[in-house]
């Protein structure tokens, strides 16, 4: 293959019901800065039953072409005929970076995809950049638990391809009414064997940390179901939403929907509240990027303290009702 | 049609969660970390068990790793599979994971016929979520990943795909690759008779291929099949003050509303 016939940036607009995926304009507002760094096109590819209509959200959030494939077989997700489409439009459009968002559904088509092309794709990306010499993208991740970020390389093949957490990238502003190039893709289909027959939707939503400002999390260290509660009561004082470490999920004291850190969500909030939280590089694997961080914790030694911007050692059990008595007065 | 032969994939890692960073140098500390059996991979092979108890078939599990991973087959054979595959070479070394879904998929291959593939959704180690699609890919067959539950007749598979806010059911025949996360079961503990029939080789199989046993092409293993490669790995780096506020509950407190109040976040 040659390298050279591969141009351009390409963000796969991820849809579920017709409706995009926040990771997917985050992509753009990444992929926007890479593609001025490399000084080439930045395409948005989406795919589905009816979803030409969501080019207009692609274009003002910065893709200049956005490339559709439409088709019945593609109304439910599935690995087996999104493959085709994904793997059928890069072969025909021939982009050299190809930007997915990790999410579950993400995590199980790119790596199918990357197979079938058989080219080299990173996991889970927290940063990119671009070696503008070698035009190779460069892609950071945490690995080992988070315990060591590393910088991955697709020196040969192409496309070079990336998935990215969710809630790590920035959006850029959307220009209202901005247009670009709309290209329909034709794509033939194989028959698919797995078929998704029913999608449940649960009560329980995914609580969206990653959109919060302020976040309060508990760990191990809330203790009790009560010291927790009182973690509960400090989100809601400050308007903020309630996080927890893995230790506190496991011990039953909120569900996991509320877990921040490698095996959770990545949260950037403006303030991180750890209380009880020790500070493994799990948890900061999902939080280390918040504005401001605030640690109670009644160990002097936790690793937390030097991660913080501000601590407090001390029993949560009093610090913290002493903090909403403080935050009520005037 | 009835499951006959089920292959489960297992992955040999340092135990990540137990790793801790030094609050004196803020370096991390890496001795002393067990080896585990991956943990969602743990999940496969109890599912393989669950399903050998309702059709009876052949439980065979895989791993790929250096020498010292013959641990965990041994402790998957203590759980009940019937037959363990062990590959091991010089030459997989420094595999990514479409070099480590190539070998793996070459020994599902000489194995024969198959019915169902489980593998663990990720393992903590890399956490890519990769090896399982790739090799299904590689395989020519439908996968699923992330199932939290499996529904068996005969040749049919009823499955639960979880999402982030709900889940998909799923309808598929075999043969077929699934990916287990920690919702799927709860993993039986090793028995420990069977350990020792294990760790004795008796009436259990447990077998080591290297490259020259698999039909491979050797370009596109390890190191050299890797189109990834890495640039360069650093710890994640932390600057942050840290300043302590206050010794006292009541100081502490309001020093805190002071400096929220400063940076206008409250």
């Amino acid at each position: 293959m040659a390298l050279t016939d591969y141009k351009g940036i390409m963000v796969y607009a991820e849809q579920r019901e017709g409706e995009l995926q926040n990771v997917a304009l985050e992509l753009l507002g990444e992929g926007k800065k890479l593609a001025a760094k490399l000084g080439v096109e930045l395409s948005a590819l989406v795919l589905g039953k009816d979803v030409k209509k969501l080019s207009d959200k692609l274009f003002e959030y910065g893709a200049e072409k956005v490339y559709f494939v439409e088709d019945k077989i593609l109304d439910k997700y599935s690995t087996e005929a999104y493959t085709d489409a994904f793997t059928a439009v890069i072969e025909a459009k021939k982009p050299e970076i190809v930007m997915i968002g990790a999410t579950t559904i993400g995590r199980d088509l790119a790596p199918r995809v990357s197979a079938r092309l058989k080219t080299g794709l990173t996991a889970d990306c927290t940063s990119l950049d671009i070696d503008t010499e070698k035009r190779l993208i460069l892609q950071t991740r945490p690995a080992f638990g988070g315990n060591v970020m590393a910088t991955i390389i697709c020196p040969n093949h192409r496309p070079q391809m990336s998935t990215v957490r969710p809630g790590v990238m920035e959006k850029s502003a959307p220009e209202k009414g901005k247009k670009g190039v709309l290209e329909e893709v034709k794509v033939t289909f194989s028959d698919i064997k797995a078929k998704v027959v029913k999608i449940v939707k649960e009560a329980k939503k995914q609580v969206s940390l990653g959109d919060a400002k302020i976040i309060v999390s508990g760990g191990r260290g809330s203790g009790s179901q009560k010291g927790f509660n009182l973690v509960k009561e400090l989100a809601k004082a400050l308007g903020g939403e309630v996080g927890a470490s893995r230790a506190a999920v496991e011990a039953g004291y909120v569900g996991k929907e509320h877990q921040v850190g490698q095996t959770g969500q990545t949260v950037k909030p403006e303030l991180y509240i750890a209380c009880g939280i020790s500070g493994a590089i799990q948890h900061l694997a999902g939080m280390q990027n918040a504005r401001t961080i605030i640690a109670i914790n009644k160990d002097p030694n936790a690793a937390i303290f030097k991660l913080c911007d501000f601590g407090i050692v001390g029993d949560l059990n009093e610090v913290i009702p002493a903090f909403i008595e403080e935050l009520k007065k005037a | 049609m009835a499951v006959k032969n089920i292959i489960v994939l297992i992955k040999q890692v340092p135990n990540t969660n137990e790793i801790k960073i030094d609050p004196v140098t803020g370096t991390l500390i890496r001795q002393g970390i067990p080896s585990i059996m991956n943990p969602d991979d743990k999940h496969a092979l109890e599912e393989a068990l669950v399903l050998k108890g309702k059709t009876g078939a052949k439980v065979t599990v895989i791993t790929m790793g250096p020498p010292q991973a013959e641990t965990i087959l041994i402790e998957a054979l203590a759980m009940g599979a019937d037959k363990a595959v062990h590959i091991s070479d010089r030459l997989f070394g420094g595999a990514d994971t479409l070099a480590t879904s190539y070998t793996l998929m070459s020994a599902i291959k000489k194995l024969g016929e198959f019915d169902i593939v489980l593998a663990g959704r990720e393992a903590i180690d890399g956490d890519t979520a990769q090896v399982g699609p790739q090799i299904a890919e590689q395989l020519g067959i439908p996968q699923v990943t992330y199932v939290k539950s499996v529904e068996i007749n005969g040749n049919k598979l009823k499955v639960q795909r979880a999402l982030e806010d709900g889940y998909y059911d799923i309808e598929v025949e075999t043969p077929v690759l699934l990916t287990a996360i920690k919702d799927l079961n709860k993993p039986r503990y090793p028995h420990i008779g069977q350990m020792f029939d294990a760790f004795n080789r008796e009436g259990k199989e447990l077998i080591l291929w290297g490259a020259k046993d698999l039909e491979v092409e050797t370009e596109r293993l390890g190191l050299k099949g890797s189109p990834t490669q890495v640039f360069k790995s650093f710890s994640p780096t932390i600057k942050r003050s840290g300043e302590i506020l206050g010794s006292s509950v009541d100081e502490s407190v309001k020093k805190l509303k002071t400096r929220l109040k400063e940076r206008h976040l409250i």
